[in-house]
């Protein structure tokens, strides 16, 4: 589903990511962890094709990144949820037509629009907060909608960018449940953290990989949890 | 671009249009801008208009018609005269020939020298006027046959300040024409700015649209959209006020002369009309090139 062969990036003459290979299967559940700047983030760009590796080849659903024009690459990005750590919303926006989005863009009806955020609200807990705008939300709010705009297209593959980082013990737990519940769906899920408490509280619910980005290499952290 | 590209780039959609802000220095500069320029393209419209049919009208009127002047003391002016009308029916290509009475020289003499002058104590000389008719004037020939048989005849077939005046109006509306493509063009040009900076200032709604999977042709036509329907109704304004303008002008009259007749004439008055479409179409293409320009710059 995603596999990078020797992929290295590079950045202002530095050097990122080193040769990192890796194959996420279709229906896994990944963790990504290591030390703030280490390289996770980048790491999660470059599978939804923010950025360009500067070596080796990556490839998601079986195209190089590459390759793709910018044609392509918008509809490989429907494909693959992103839930970014700062969100991402339009702020003159609300929150229903933020989470719609991805529909708008990709030319979906007004009608399947309506029934599947609706559903999709109640899902993440924000079913009664519609028509609120990005800056009257909470943190847990925010990340639960950002969630919600990530999977709105039924993605076969969700990526997760410290999901949890503002938000408290309680509401990582709810997002957790959410993510781990698209896994149960048939969802690839690769979440960026390093937040360990978070990892230890998956292991009850899901079978997971621990993955560790340390001296610009990807490794596994260790058995599966 | 295909048409079905075209048609659904203007397509109305309001969901889309909402991902844009709608505020900004932008939606004014393109509005004023456009209303400004299709202003001032209704005049240089009226300018090119007005100088062509008066361009027509000098070449019409005085292409057909020669006048024969004869200087000839005073006890020979009647006989070279009726000399001279005698040559002219004689003559193929003459339709009519006629000699002006004293009422009528001293009526073209009047604007210089009053109506009060005393003609018949000054050595003012006759005027025949001649229509040109088919197979039309040899004036060579006619000049020959005249000076052998009219010696004090002075043949003047206009060609001489015809050609001038006719010249000076073709400029005219030459440069009336040229005025209107460079108002496009200034057009096209501002336009370009103000949706390079609005592109620029909504970067970051750029983005996100990228990475919620947009394609470049959904975020450029929210752009298009919005410039274009922005230059067509900045241009409806300012030809409304610019045909408001010309509505105001002296009507024609024969003393105001050019200035007095420089407005639009039956159909004319439909050719503004076209100034707002020929604005959208500018500000179509321009917002275009520059969101194409952009997007690739921002991938």
């Amino acid at each position: 589903m995603i596999e990078l062969e020797n992929v290295s990036y590079t950045y202002g003459g530095g050097e990122l990511l080193s040769n990192v290979s890796l194959r996420l299967q279709p229906g896994s559940f990944h963790f990504l962890t290591g030390p703030s700047g280490a390289g996770k983030t980048t790491l999660l760009k470059l599978c939804y094709g923010a950025l360009l590796s500067t070596s080796g080849r990556l490839s998601v659903f079986e195209q190089d990144v590459a390759q793709l024009d910018r044609d392509q690459m918008a509809l490989l990005r429907r494909r693959v949820g992103v839930v970014h750590q700062d969100c991402r919303f339009l702020d003159h926006m609300t929150l229903a037509e933020n989470v719609s989005m991805p529909l708008m863009v990709s030319g979906r009806s007004e009608s399947a629009l309506q029934d599947d955020l609706a559903d999709l609200l109640t899902w993440v807990g924000l079913g009664t907060r519609l028509g609120a705008y990005p800056p009257e939300l909470s943190g847990g709010e925010r990340q639960r909608a950002a969630l919600a705009r990530a999977v709105i297209l039924s993605p076969d593959v969700v990526l997760a960018d410290e999901p949890t980082g503002n938000v408290d013990w309680e509401m990582s737990q709810r997002l957790l449940r959410l993510l781990v519940e698209l896994n149960k769906m048939g969802k690839t899920v690769l979440i960026a953290t390093h937040d360990l408490s978070l990892i230890r509280a998956a292991k009850s619910q899901v079978q997971a990989r621990v993955l560790r980005i340390s001296q610009r290499q990807v490794q596994l952290a260790g058995a599966d949890l | 671009m295909s048409k079905w590209t075209i048609r659904n780039l203007l397509k109305r959609d309001a969901r889309a249009d909402r991902v844009v802000p709608p505020t900004g220095y932008t939606a004014h500069l393109t509005l004023f801008v456009s209303g400004a320029m299709a202003f001032l393209a209704v005049f240089a419209l009226a300018l090119a208009l007005a100088s062509g049919r008066l361009a027509d009208r000098w070449a019409t009127e005085l292409a057909g018609a020669a006048t024969l002047r004869i200087n000839a003391p005073a006890d020979q002016l009647a006989a070279q005269t009726e000399a001279a009308l005698t040559v002219l029916t004689q003559t193929p290509g003459v339709a009519s020939a006629r000699a002006l009475t004293a009422e009528e020289q001293a009526a073209l003499l009047s604007p210089w020298f009053g109506s009060d002058l005393p003609l018949d104590t000054l050595p003012v000389p006759q005027l025949i006027e001649i229509v040109e008719g088919e197979p039309g004037l040899d004036t060579t020939g006619l000049r020959l046959r005249l000076g052998a048989e009219v010696p004090g005849a002075v043949l003047d077939d206009h060609t001489r300040w015809r050609e001038p005046l006719v010249d000076a109006a073709m400029s005219l509306r030459r440069l009336g024409w040229v005025a209107i493509l460079l108002i496009g063009g200034a057009t096209a040009a501002m336009i370009t700015l103000a949706a390079n900076a609005s592109l620029a200032a909504n970067a970051q709604i750029i983005e996100v649209l990228r990475l919620v999977g947009a394609r470049d042709g959904f975020i450029a036509r929210a752009f298009v959209r919005r410039f274009t329907y922005r230059a067509f109704f900045g241009a409806v304004v300012g030809v409304l006020l610019g045909m408001t303008g010309v509505l105001l002008l002296p009507e024609a009259s024969d003393e105001g002369g050019f200035l007095t007749g420089l407005g639009f004439q039956g159909i004319g008055w439909l050719l503004p009309v076209l100034i707002p479409l020929l604005g959208a179409a500018v500000a179509f293409l321009a917002t275009w090139a520059a969101a194409s320009r952009k997007l690739k710059e921002l991938s």
